[in-house]
């Protein structure tokens, strides 16, 4: 039959000549061809020392973010942890006192702030529901660790840097 | 006996077995290096520089791993196996000459451990044994792939043993010797045995492929269909004695093929070499050719592996009885007729 797309290709199978049936030559062609292999780049990454550059649209440890005065943006309201789909996220609310403005943003705040590193699947759908801008998976890959309950990342882990000691890091670099 | 003749022998033979397990140790080394090199990696480079310490590494976990017997197995024999495997590889090194004869404190030293007139009978007994730490093994372990890997291992080496005396047949016509010292002094300078006996060189290589169980014949381990074949049940030391009676083998058979083939401790421009530096130091740079030629052996070795894939087990046993035998009898053959002719003239 014709074939219509004109890609077939019928396979000859002839009968082996004398130097294919002794195999040799065969072999010291793909000798050949592995030892020039020796000489080749290697592809290894030397990971400790060296990284692997992250694509722009890494999705990461997540952070949770102080807005441009050095307040946490979280209010709190929960719907990072309803669009969990692996039910990763958990937190406790809790009211602004008096004399706390410079510390949250909103009346409202997380006192606490929990992420199962086990289960979180890094979708970052979190991040696309916070109507705050609190929260992005820009960090770098989770660490291992011995303990299950070593994974659960409070506040301590997840909240960004407070924005003089980031400044403090950066006027020591410059 | 003299005591001098006494401390030289025993000094030697201490010497030959720290080179032995030290050449058996690094090759796991530079199995691992040539393995990276050849598919674009680094291979282990954390151990020390060049990862030089992985061996010692290596060598501690075997030790401190833990030893499971398999309540099945049978336990005297399950031990017996690479006792007898480690055992006999050591055994082959023995007669082999690593250099002329040496002059240290006024003496002429052989540096040989003993130098029978039937070495080559003794290297094939001793080879031929090494065949049995696989199959008590194999068998102790009381496991169907053991057993498999076990009944491989018999029936290869049986095959190609004949096959490897066959191509050293045609060799001794040549020699007209079995002292391996002999041989090594017959091909002084450039007057290598690969000369005259080129395809017996090829069947001998490919018979000690087989003989050391190495890839592309390496059918009674066989990762990818029997698991690990004989040694599956083995666990900590006793499979760490099983790898390295294998790198042992593959030592001697290197040193084998370059004493038969290359020359052994033989260079061109060996004897200039030798009235320049005298009888002591003329002899330790044969010494280390030979070593460079064992070396080199033990790299081709590897390279195969990586390089060739492993032979089917119909394959492997159409190409020993069907082509290496006749090609090794052909071989023969040729040789009386040429060496007949040649006597004539």
């Amino acid at each position: 039959m014709e074939s219509l797309s004109g890609r077939k290709k019928v396979l000859e199978q002839k009968p082996m000549n004398f130097w294919e049936r002794i195999y040799l030559p065969a072999i010291f062609r793909g000798m050949g061809i592995t030892f020039m292999h020796m000489f080749k780049k290697k592809e290894t990454i030397h990971y400790p020392e060296q990284e692997r550059e992250f694509s722009e649209n890494w999705r990461g440890m997540h952070s949770l973010k102080r807005d441009e005065n050095g307040a946490e943006r979280c209010t709190a309201c929960g719907l990072c942890a309803l669009s969990c789909p692996a039910e990763a996220i958990t937190m406790i609310a809790s009211e602004r006192e008096k004399g706390e403005e410079h510390l949250y943003r909103e009346e409202k705040y997380a006192a606490v702030y929990e992420i199962n590193m086990l289960r979180c699947i890094f979708c970052g759908l979190c991040e696309e529901a916070c109507p705050k801008e609190a929260i992005y998976l820009d960090g770098p890959i989770v660490p291992a660790d011995y303990l299950r309950k070593d994974f659960i990342y409070g506040k301590d882990k997840l909240v960004e840097m407070p924005i003089t000691e980031l400044e403090a890091l950066k006027g020591a670099k410059v | 006996m003299e005591v001098a003749f006494l401390i030289e022998k025993t000094v030697l033979v201490l010497v030959l077995f720290t080179l032995t397990l030290s050449i058996a140790a690094y090759s796991t080394w530079l199995e691992r290096k040539v393995a990276a090199w050849l598919q674009d990696r680094v291979g282990p480079n954390r151990a020390g520089i060049f990862g030089l310490l992985q061996p010692l590494a290596d060598g501690g976990k075997m030790f401190f791993k833990e030893e499971i017997i398999p309540s099945g197995a049978n336990k005297w024999l399950f031990i017996a196996g690479p006792s007898l495997a480690l055992l006999v590889s050591f055994l082959g090194s023995a007669v082999l000459p690593f250099g002329q004869n040496i002059e240290l404190f006024g003496r002429s030293i052989p540096l040989q451990v003993t130098d029978i007139n039937v070495g080559i009978l003794y290297i094939f007994g001793v080879v031929s044994l090494g065949v049995y730490g696989i199959m008590i093994g194999g068998w102790a372990s009381n496991n169907k792939y053991s057993l498999m890997g076990a009944i491989r291992g018999a029936s290869q080496n049986i095959s190609y043993e004949i096959a490897m005396g066959l191509s050293i047949i045609a060799l001794l016509l040549v020699t007209n010797s079995l002292s391996f010292k002999v041989i090594a002094e017959q091909q002084h300078g450039w007057h290598w045995n690969i000369l005259v006996q080129p395809l017996g060189f090829l069947i001998f290589l490919i018979c000690s492929f087989a003989e050391t169980n190495r890839v592309p014949f390496d059918l009674p381990e066989c990762e990818t269909e029997l698991i690990g074949g004989y040694q599956t049940e083995y666990s900590g030391f006793k499979m760490g004695a099983y790898m390295f009676s294998e790198y042992i083998n593959m030592f001697v058979s290197s040193a084998v093929m370059a004493v038969l083939y290359f020359g052994g401790y033989n260079y061109p421009g060996m004897d200039t070499v030798n009235e320049l530096l005298g009888p002591t130091w003329g002899p330790l740079i044969g010494v280390v050719v030979m070593f460079a030629k064992i070396i080199a052996f033990i790299f081709f070795f590897m390279w195969v592996r990586w390089t060739v894939p492993r032979f089917r087990y119909d394959q492997l046993m159409d190409l020993g009885w069907k082509v290496l035998i006749p090609l090794a009898i052909a071989n023969i053959v040729i040789t009386a007729i040429v060496i007949t002719i040649v006597d004539k003239l």
